[in-house]
């Protein structure tokens, strides 16, 4: 019972700012024996041990929300693992094209939209590549995971994963204590399970 | 490359499957839950799953369902059946939908895809159309197909698309429980017209269907019920069917 126990010591916080589809990685968490507490208050978040930044839906108002709360303050400040997902990460970065979005400025790097040639939403299974960090580790390359959106993250510096949707971009992204994934761990079956986990186990102090 | 989507879909009453399944395998075949778990093990890309309830108990039931679906399964689902407003779509994907499928609700107040794009992004709203030939043309059919309309297929599609859905979902009533093949010709023509992924449905009888639809219909998922819920085609075979025909797959 001793894992179980240091399962449950751990605190994770999802940032709770009114953006859709939480419950399914409070969920995914239940399922990897974890608990993720849903809040908007900065201490609660600041006090987390790892805090999970969603976001489904639209960039400038997703923004407005963050904003509205003053969470778009705090966010970049945070000393420990954060992991932002989908449309999290994308407002982890320097700007969105979607509704010309000013972002966190954690990543240095422009979110653009898809070429106007291609199926626009992106959604569906798509493989990852040239994985970086332990957050990928035990995953193979090109393994796949669940993306579903219409802008995209350029490669960058901060680069820490590939994906290729008629232009190889940012799958997923890393500075100093900020991930960004731009796919859905929380719906990518074993293999997202497996990088949700390995953030969970990031820098435990053991 | 993106990989192209096989999706089981479960039509649910009152919470329960239906649509006689014979699973030894299972406990209860008549329960949604176990029956999207054993899916997602067996290698399906996306479930749907579609509400044929009639009862004012509907929402209630289905939310509950919802949740326990999103609970124990990790690949995405759609839930669609007489979803009608905002507030329906709210409590859907508040309850863990991944996306919601809306389909007769849509055509009578078509702004509905406006407000539900703007509301919670066009990513999570599938626009379900259900349609057949009629004297040489693709008419729209509501209410599970029983009341005709006198809308074009591809203007409709057209439509929708320029109003905010980020998938259509496109069942051919000609096509549907015939076990014949897809609908190609018609998708191929959608996936032409809209540049938003198009999920085939109605047809579906054996693996080389799925072929087909993928190669000559440019679908980029394919939708069936009874092939899979007989165990006429299992997910594995299927896929490693499309891996040799050269279809980008999720194995």
């Amino acid at each position: 019972m001793s894992i179980e126990k240091e399962k449950f010591s751990e605190k994770i916080v999802i940032i709770d700012y009114g953006a859709g589809n939480i419950q399914s990685i409070k969920f995914a968490l239940e399922r990897l024996g974890y608990t993720g507490i849903l809040s908007s208050d900065a201490e609660e978040i600041k006090s987390a041990d790892k805090v999970i930044f969603p976001g489904v839906g639209e960039a400038s108002s997703a923004m407005k929300k963050l904003k509205s709360t003053g969470l778009e303050k705090l966010i970049p400040q945070l000393k420990q693992p954060v992991l932002g997902i989908c449309l999290g990460m994308q407002l982890m970065c320097n700007r969105s094209e979607e509704g010309n979005t000013e972002g966190l400025g954690i990543f240095d790097v422009d979110v653009i939209h898809f070429e106007k040639t291609l199926k626009v939403p992106h959604i569906g299974w798509n493989r990852i590549k040239d994985l970086q960090t332990p957050l990928f580790e035990g995953i193979g390359e090109n393994e796949f995971v669940y993306l579903v959106h219409s802008f995209y993250a350029p490669v960058c510096l901060e680069t820490i994963a590939k994906c290729d949707y008629g232009v190889n971009y940012s799958s997923a992204l890393k500075k100093d204590n900020f991930y960004g994934v731009q796919f859905h761990p929380e719906k990518s079956s074993k293999a997202g399970e497996k990088i949700l986990l390995n953030f969970l186990k990031l820098d435990l102090r053991s | 490359m993106l990989t192209k989507r096989i999706i089981p879909c479960l039509d649910i009453k009152d919470g329960r499957t239906v649509k006689g399944v014979n699973f030894v395998s299972l406990r209860d075949a008549g329960d949604p839950v176990e029956l999207a778990e054993m899916y997602s093990k067996a290698g399906a890309d996306e479930l749907v799953f579609l509400d044929i309830t009639a009862t004012e108990e509907k929402r209630k039931t289905l939310a509950e369902l919802v949740r326990k679906v999103a609970a124990t399964v990790n690949i995405p689902f759609t839930v669609g059946g007489g979803v009608s407003s905002v507030e329906d779509v709210d409590v859907l994907l508040q309850n863990g939908a991944d996306k919601v499928a809306i389909n007769s609700a849509a055509v009578k107040n078509p702004q509905l895809i406006n407000e539900l794009a703007a509301k919670f992004g066009k990513q999570c709203i599938v626009v379900a159309i259900d349609a057949k030939m009629v004297r040489g043309q693709w008419l729209v059919h509501l209410v599970g197909g029983k009341v005709p309309t006198e809308i074009d297929l591809f203007d409709w599609a057209k439509e929708v698309e320029q109003r905010g859905a980020g998938e259509i979902l496109f069942t051919s009533m000609d096509h549907d429980g015939t076990k014949n093949g897809f609908a190609n010709e018609a998708l191929e023509k959608l996936s032409k017209l809209v540049n938003i992924p198009i999920i085939a449905s109605g047809g579906a009888g054996k693996i080389e269907h799925f072929c087909d639809t993928f190669k000559n219909g440019k679908a980029d998922a394919a939708l069936a019920a009874s092939v899979f819920h007989f165990k006429e085609i299992e997910i594995k075979d299927l896929k490693q069917e499309m891996k040799k025909e050269g279809i980008e797959v999720r194995i």
